[in-house]
């Protein structure tokens, strides 16, 4: 009974310490990951966009915002993106919808159609596009062969090519939100609609599309985000002749070594993304959790 | 402490000497001045408690109260800003959890799924490094203990819900804890399962000698299971005393409305006499209770509604009230009542079910009346 | 069952038969380049050619033959793994920082963790370059893993703390508040729940780094791995033998899905076998 006489008053801040220093310690899990990501991430990162600045000059900004080279770059990548998220909107919002209100068991196997293309590597998506559309292709080919016509059709190295080759890799990141946002409307919802005598169509109109409006808004900032930067599709479906940001910046820093060029067209791509990020929020880690 | 298997009784246990609450040698757990905020939110404001050895104390109050919090800074997973934690003379306050002793069954009793309902409960044994003999045994003893002889080898989620209660409760006894602090335990249980472990349970702590915590919202739970209740509101103790006081002496209006069903009525005392305070209570009205505070005291006046009687104006006028039956339903073991009184007030009026006896029916008029000794009085805040 | 319900049900039946054709193309769309793959990689022809005039095995032989490609994919299977194991044990640690901690900045942490993710790979790309050049690293393998870790950062730390918020904190209180050691609670009760986040974690990991490419092009120098083997390939000249290595890549990457789901239910599957048959 000796210990009561000597432990502290009431009103004694021990706990507060104890638990001060727990959190420092929680708090101390997270600096391997900080270190990586400010030496091999931020470092860099800013380093590129300190080098564009050339001294305190902007001409480099000048250069990428005023010729009009660049400027058609700029707008041919945002026409791109817009196009590529509408039609991935416009091919993802059914599926998302099949998906939502189907039994269980197909729903997973629609999935498997949705995620199996998710997993596989752009380059060997790309590959195949390359196949199906060149112009000896085997689409060509069968246009041809059931007499469509008689001149096969330039799918490749043009915008067509590399908005169905993005298409089929960003469809995935549409239909994931808007389906999850599906599967958040409750059921009993549409039934009450029903039972209040709305038409179906009426239905999907005042209380579907409304109720479901977040995920579409959220598929469609991510993939226009995701298209933006895209690089691998265009460069090898566009064969040259499509230029988007992504592969003016490569060409400046391989072929030109326009290291301060390039630093700026990156900060100019870096502004437009985070901008539009901006709009939304918590939305990457979403569609991460919903894929993995 | 290692001699000791659950079933031979606390060797630690103190003549329970009634020594007062607040006396820390007796106590086996106290609490003092403990304050805890999360963000604008004070959860613990100043809370002090003791607890005696061998008893079963329930925390009693809403959700929100900071019931539960209190049992994380009992049991150390969360460390208080200011105040004391003592356990059997050792002060516990920044102990870590492993090393407190204490067995806690949790809300969701927070079983191992990946682990068999004998793992779960060897897991404790285990930590403490005991012997794997000594660990099969004590296994065997607890899961007699809690009627689970057949189930050890069953993962939990392969009982059902009283199973996975008898299985938390298994594994926070089974290495003889100093302490037991069960949170809100029978919650998802139905009516029934739920009476029934509240019994198993009070049979179980008295037959072990456990002191122990229990946490609960149900004041009726609290009442039947419980030495002592603590009344909490706010993040502080309003009241802890035995059941009866509880229920028949509340210290102030929240307990008195928040344990069983009350009619208050508040008003001040107007004359006292010999041990009786006349009280006016506005419109004219004057009741009589037992008590001594002095005249010009605001106090509030409980009856409860099992003791007003309905009754017919020759026995005299004191404490009677007149009025008309707005509402009344039958609730199996009695009748409620709401009445409207003449002056606008309501009143609920518990009666019994008694063959030949007609309940008052809606929109009769009645008069009700109660004895001064059936009246609890408190003062006004 | 008046008679106006009666259309109108067919109607929606009709409907809904024509939702079903739609994304029945759809999904041919999205899975007709995986098929493809699968007739030219084993067509005789040495250009592409649609359908396969016949069947050869040359395409495979002619990439398991080749030590280039064969480098190249052990290279990447070496950088995958280790990015794995790099990934794991920077993002495991900041995933439970972040989610038990409640100290100031741990929003911004978690904010910070998820940027490689939003900005577009081809800065990120140009920007280490630039810096691993000065450092003489270009053609290193453990540069283009320690790269490809910042990339898959963000993935394996959004899965492991989206594990850690499902688990229910109440389990390690449990385990701790019953004597384990906050190490021992974690190693006995919280991995072994959050295994299935982990496993799915360290595939995501692997994966971001086996099919990448950007990073690769601008810090491999001479030492290819295999998608920038298969980028100057596809660029450079088009053989069926890229589409046998798509073959083994599809298949590679489904066998590691396949692992990573078996992994993931096999404390359920334990549980059913074990359960009721075996009552002591």
């Amino acid at each position: 009974m000796a210990a009561v006489q000597e432990i502290g008053r009431p009103g004694s801040r021990r706990g507060a310490r104890v638990e001060r220093r727990r959190q420092a310690l929680i708090a101390s899990l997270s600096v391997p990951a900080l270190v990586l990501l400010l030496v091999l991430f931020a470092f860099p990162v800013l380093r590129l966009m300190e080098l564009s600045l050339d001294a305190g000059s902007l001409q480099w900004y000048q250069k990428a915002l005023s010729e009009n080279l660049y400027l058609q770059v700029f707008w041919a990548t945002f026409r791109i993106a817009a196009i590529v998220t509408l039609a991935s909107f416009l091919l993802s919002y059914p599926v998302a919808y099949l998906l939502a209100t189907t039994s269980d068991a197909w729903a997973s196997l629609g999935f498997v159609f949705i995620v199996l293309p998710l997993w596989t590597s752009i380059l060997v998506r790309t590959y195949a596009w390359m196949v199906l559309l060149g112009r000896n292709g085997v689409l060509n080919r069968i246009l041809i062969d059931l007499g469509v016509m008689d001149q096969p059709i330039a799918f490749l190295y043009n915008e067509v090519g590399v908005v169905i080759g993005m298409v089929h890799v960003l469809m995935p990141y549409m239909v994931l939100p808007i389906y999850s946002a599906m599967k958040r409307v409750d059921p009993t919802l549409i039934q009450a609609a029903e039972g209040l005598g709305a038409p179906g169509w009426r239905i999907f109109q005042r209380i579907f599309l409304p109720l479901t409006a977040q995920g579409i808004y959220a598929g469609c900032v991510l993939v226009f985000i995701l298209s933006l930067g895209f690089f691998i599709t265009p460069a090898l479906l566009g064969g040259g002749r499509v230029v988007m940001i992504a592969v003016l910046i490569e060409q400046q820093v391989r072929e030109t070594l326009n290291w301060e060029f390039a630093g700026a067209l990156a900060t100019v791509l870096l502004a437009a993304t985070l901008v539009i990020y901006s709009l939304t929020r918590g939305l990457m880690r979403q569609s991460v959790e919903e894929s993995a | 402490m290692h001699a000791s298997a659950p079933g031979r009784g606390n060797p630690r246990e103190l003549p329970l000497a009634d020594r007062g609450p607040s006396d820390r040698a007796s106590s086996w757990l106290v609490i003092e001045g403990v304050r805890k905020h999360y963000g604008a939110v004070q959860a613990l404001n100043g809370v002090a408690l003791a607890v005696r050895s061998g008893e079963l104390l329930t925390i009693l109050g809403p959700s929100g109260s900071g019931k539960t919090t209190l049992l994380k800074v009992i049991a150390g997973f969360e460390m208080p800003e200011a105040g004391n934690v003592l356990l059997g003379g050792e002060d516990i306050t920044t102990m870590p959890p492993a090393r407190r002793n204490i067995g806690m069954v949790f809300q969701n009793y927070a079983l191992f799924p990946h682990m068999t309902a004998r793992e779960n409960i060897a897991f404790p044994l285990e930590m403490r490094g005991k012997a794997r003999t000594e660990i099969e045994r004590d296994v065997v003893r607890a899961l007699d203990l809690v009627a689970l002889g057949g189930l050890g080898d069953r993962f939990p989620r392969q009982l059902s819900g009283g199973q996975q209660q008898r299985v938390a409760l298994a594994r926070a006894i089974v290495f003889s804890p100093q302490l037991l602090l069960l949170d809100e335990p029978f919650g998802a249980l139905d009516r029934k399962l739920r009476e029934a472990m509240q019994l198993e349970v009070r049979r179980l702590q008295q037959r072990l000698g456990l002191t122990t915590i229990f946490i609960t919202h149900d004041q009726e739970e609290a009442l039947v299971i419980s030495d002592r209740v603590a009344v909490m509101r706010g993040g502080a103790i309003e009241q802890a005393g035995r059941p009866p006081e509880i229920y028949e002496r509340p210290a102030n209006s929240f307990v008195a409305e928040f344990v069983g069903e009350s009619n208050l009525l508040l008003g001040s005392v107007a004359t006292r006499r010999d041990g009786y305070v006349e009280i006016a209570i506005g419109d004219g009205t004057e009741i009589l209770a037992a008590g001594d505070e002095p005249a010009g005291t605001r106090v509030a006046v409980l009856v409860r509604p099992e003791r007003l009687r309905a009754s017919d104006a020759a026995e005299g006028t004191a404490n009677l009230f007149r009025g008309r039956v707005l509402e009344s339903v039958y609730v199996g073991n009695s009748h409620k009542h709401r009445i409207r009184l003449d002056g606008g007030r309501e009143l609920l009026l518990r009666t019994p079910v008694l063959a030949g006896q007609r309940a008052p029916a809606v929109g009769e008029s009645i008069a009700v009346r109660f004895a001064p000794e059936d009246a609890h009085l408190f003062r006004q805040e | 069952m008046n008679a106006t319900t009666i259309p109108r049900r067919s109607r929606r039946k009709r409907s809904r038969l024509v939702l079903r054709f739609a994304c029945a193309a759809i999904y041919f769309f999205l899975m007709l380049p995986l098929l493809i793959v699968f007739p030219l990689s084993v067509s005789s022809a040495p250009y592409l050619q649609f359908p396969p005039p016949g069947l050869s095995w040359r395409w495979y032989q002619n990439y398991f033959g080749d030590p280039v490609w064969v480098e190249a994919t052990v290279r990447s299977l070496g950088i995958g793994v280790a990015t794995a194991i790099l990934a794991l044990l920077v993002a495991v640690p900041v995933a439970f920082s972040v989610v038990r901690g409640r100290y100031l900045g741990r929003m911004l942490i978690d904010r910070l963790t998820i940027a490689p993710m939003i900005v577009p790979s081809i800065i990120f790309s140009v920007a280490i370059y630039g810096v691993f050049a000065k450092l003489k690293l270009i053609g290193a393998w453990y540069g283009i893993a320690l790269a490809h870790t910042v990339l898959a950062l963000p993935f394996v730390m959004i899965v492991v703390s989206a594990g850690l918020r499902g688990f229910d904190i109440d389990q390690e209180r449990a385990a701790i508040g019953l004597g384990a050691s906050r190490w021992q609670a974690i190693r006995r009760v919280t991995l072994p729940q959050i295994r299935p986040s982990l496993v799915s974690a360290a595939v995501l990991a692997f994966i971001t780094s086996f099919d990448e490419l950007v990073v690769a092009m601008f810090l491999a120098g001479s030492q290819m791995t295999l998608p920038k083997k298969m980028f100057d390939n596809i660029r450079m000249e088009i053989d069926p033998t890229i589409a046998s290595v798509s073959v083994l890549q599809i298949l590679l990457i489904a066998a590691a899905l396949v692992i990573s789901q078996r992994f993931g239910r096999r404390i359920g599957s334990n549980a059913t076998m074990e359960g009721p048959s075996s009552k002591a």
